[in-house]
């Protein structure tokens, strides 16, 4: 595409461009620009016309705003797991205050149910100060999760797998990121929407408990490209191939907890790692050995086994030499298992911070990721990647935490009822 | 769970029994006559009830008419305050916004509704009987014209604005606040 597109139409001798060319064309393909045409967005909103110096009468053409999406709340399962990864994704933990028992947090649950239902469905929350700011849902999730505290003031069951991960060697962990009782992952393809609604329900939280931190992560702006690319980290990386997709026939078995305990029955678990990348040190290595440290391409993400993004790797293919052509100290070499049960469905998100004093940049990876069981998926691949991995030079976890993700619940319930109730 | 506030009786029943929130409103007629009691045409949507440690508090919605005769919602009475009034709010004398009673009650227009926000129209709780605290359910008792009543329940929810002075402040009456000018204040 050469043109630009704010170049006025009688500049570029749009005149030509309307005909043979459908208007989804002139609206959606880089092609309008490049023949000349300029595509104006038009003052209205949701409508988009296209200006021609020729005044040719070119109806304007409604646009549906993805704004206007939305993601069902009630289910088997909460919302916010398996829908293709929205572009923003805010994680919260809150601390419970000394004073919230059981009777409390069935009332704090039935509050933020009543919210996040309302809100991710593009209405205002009860007693919304700014009622203007949730019309635009735009695919917003919010997913509850309860910590190992949670779980003992509600007097449950605690999973076995729900307490701090056992310390790894790469661990640097700082407190102000680790931890937490209770936890809200607030989603949605806008950041307003997403500032809006995480506002409303720690409004909600404030006579239960207190922020412990927030973790803000970002991937490519919806309509970018094409819905269910692969994201790409700060490291440049195709960041998220090999996982389990919700159309997997083992995907259902590796998320969802089958009851263990019951209350969780529908549930799932989840990681959130916080990895500072240091981008600094990264660019000090060549193409040759990034490519090397994780085991795949940068191009297109292409295992250096193969041609396309989703060839398998070929883990027993060796260089003229002799050396394995995905090394055996590769990220996705150490992060692969025989065992087909240790698998997790990663949902990473990109974080950009302000650099510290003396750097220029404080960035990284929210490496989230759900699986049934902690100690019996996520546990043995970090355990791997903490003995050997190339990519663990560059990188360094600085903030973990685990919980319990509850089932969701159907109209009448709230999340946290098999607990609660 | 999303709050319901315009259910039926034999919902409930069922919700109130499952959850501490189920959230429905019930009629009752208060006299026998021919014509169905007002308050079945009445139903409030979206209801709640702004938390508070002690004093005054108010509850909000949208009260809609599903008649073809305008309804007047004359009083109103909870468990959780001693006295209630229907509340309006209005510009005084010096400019400021004053809530005060609504003088011959809340009339809500056939097949219309009545929208009860902050900073204008409510239903006062004068003085509570006991803290309000976030989450918890506060039952509502509506009367309308021909004495028979419209019941709902209300989610509390914290919320820091809804501050209007009361314009009978210095009115006898025990607000709890001890300020010269009383206010919705939740002590926080
Ligand atoms: C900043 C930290 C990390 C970065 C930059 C990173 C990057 C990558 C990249 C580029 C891939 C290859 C493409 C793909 O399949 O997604 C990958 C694969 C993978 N990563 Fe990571 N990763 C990080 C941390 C982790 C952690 C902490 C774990 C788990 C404990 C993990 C588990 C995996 C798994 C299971 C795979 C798929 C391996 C396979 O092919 O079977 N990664 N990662
Ligand atoms: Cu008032």
């Amino acid at each position: 595409m050469t043109s630009d597109q704010n170049t006025p139409a009688s500049a570029t001798g749009a005149g030509r461009a309307g005909r043979g060319l459908s208007r989804r064309h002139l609206l959606f393909g880089g092609a309008a620009a490049g023949l000349g045409a300029a595509a104006a967005a038009g003052a209205g909103v949701g409508i988009l016309t296209v200006q021609q110096s020729t005044a040719a009468v070119t109806p304007p053409v409604e646009v549906v705003p993805n704004g206007a999406e939305t993601v069902p709340f009630y289910g088997a399962h909460q919302a916010g797991i398996a829908v293709i990864p929205q572009s923003h994704a805010t994680h919260i933990a809150v601390d419970l205050a000394a004073g919230t028992d059981r009777a409390s947090l069935v009332r704090m649950m039935q509050i933020l149910t009543d919210d996040a239902a309302r809100l991710s469905q593009g209405q205002h929350a009860l007693a919304d100060s700014e009622p203007e700011l949730a019309t635009v849902p735009a695919r917003l999730t919010v997913t509850f999760g309860f910590g190992h505290e949670f779980v003992t003031r509600a007097a449950g069951v605690v999973p076995s797998w729900l307490r701090p991960l056992p310390a790894f060697g790469v661990d640097r962990l700082e407190d102000a990121w680790t931890g937490g009782d209770f936890l809200m992952i607030v989603a949605a393809d806008d950041p307003l929407t997403v500032a809006h609604a995480t506002r409303m329900l720690l409004k909600d939280t404030r006579s239960f408990g207190t922020v412990r931190w927030t973790q803000a992560g970002f991937r490519r702006a919806p309509g970018s490209e094409k819905p269910g690319t692969t994201m790409r980290n700060l490291f440049g990386q195709v960041d998220g191939t090999v996982n389990p997709h919700t159309q997997d026939t083992d995907f259902d078995q590796l998320v969802w907890s089958q009851g263990d305990p019951a209350w969780m029955a529908g549930g799932t678990s989840f990681v959130l790692r916080r990895i500072h990348m240091n981008l600094d040190k990264w660019d000090l290595l060549d193409r040759s050995g990034r490519e090397q440290s994780v085991g795949r391409d940068l191009a297109n993400g292409a295992p250096l086994t193969g041609i396309n993004e989703t060839d398998e790797p070929d883990f027993t293919a060796v260089t003229p030499i002799g050396f394995p052509v995905i090394p055996e100290f590769s990220h996705i070499r150490r992060a692969r298992s025989d065992n087909p049960a240790e698998r997790i469905h990663r949902r990473g998100y990109n974080y950009d911070d302000t650099p510290n004093p003396g750097s220029v940049s404080n960035s990284g990876l929210l490496f989230g990721s759900y699986q049934a069981d902690v100690d019996k998926q996520f546990v043995p691949i970090q355990k791997r990647l903490d003995d050997l991995d190339l990519l663990n030079e560059w990188i360094t976890p600085i903030g973990s935490a685990v919980f319990a993700i509850p089932p969701g619940c159907a109209e009448t319930g709230f999340i946290g009822e098999s607990l609660l109730a | 769970m999303k709050f319901r506030t315009a259910t039926t009786i034999t919902a409930l029943a069922a919700a109130a029994m499952l959850t501490l929130a189920g959230c429905a409103g019930t009629t009752t007629a208060a006299e026998t006559s021919t014509a169905a009691p007002e308050a079945d045409s009445l139903t409030i949507q979206d209801a709640w009830v702004k938390a508070a440690d002690s004093g005054m508090s108010a509850a909000f919605g949208t009260l809609e008419n599903a008649s073809d005769t305008d309804l007047v919602v004359t009083g109103v009475e909870s468990a959780a305050s001693t006295t209630m009034q229907l509340h309006e709010t209005v510009e005084n004398e010096s400019g400021a916004m004053v809530m005060r009673e609504k003088d011959g009650g809340f009339t809500i227009p056939a097949g219309g509704s009545f929208e009860l926000a902050p900073g204008g129209n409510h239903l006062m709780l004068m003085d509570l009987t006991a803290p309000i605290t976030a989450g918890t359910d506060v039952d509502f008792t509506l009367t309308l014209e021909d004495g028979s009543t419209y019941e709902f329940t209300a989610p509390a929810k914290d919320y820091t604005g809804a501050n209007e002075n009361y314009e009978g402040g210095d009115m006898d009456m025990d607000m709890g606040t001890g300020t010269p000018t009383d206010s919705m204040d939740m002590g926080n």
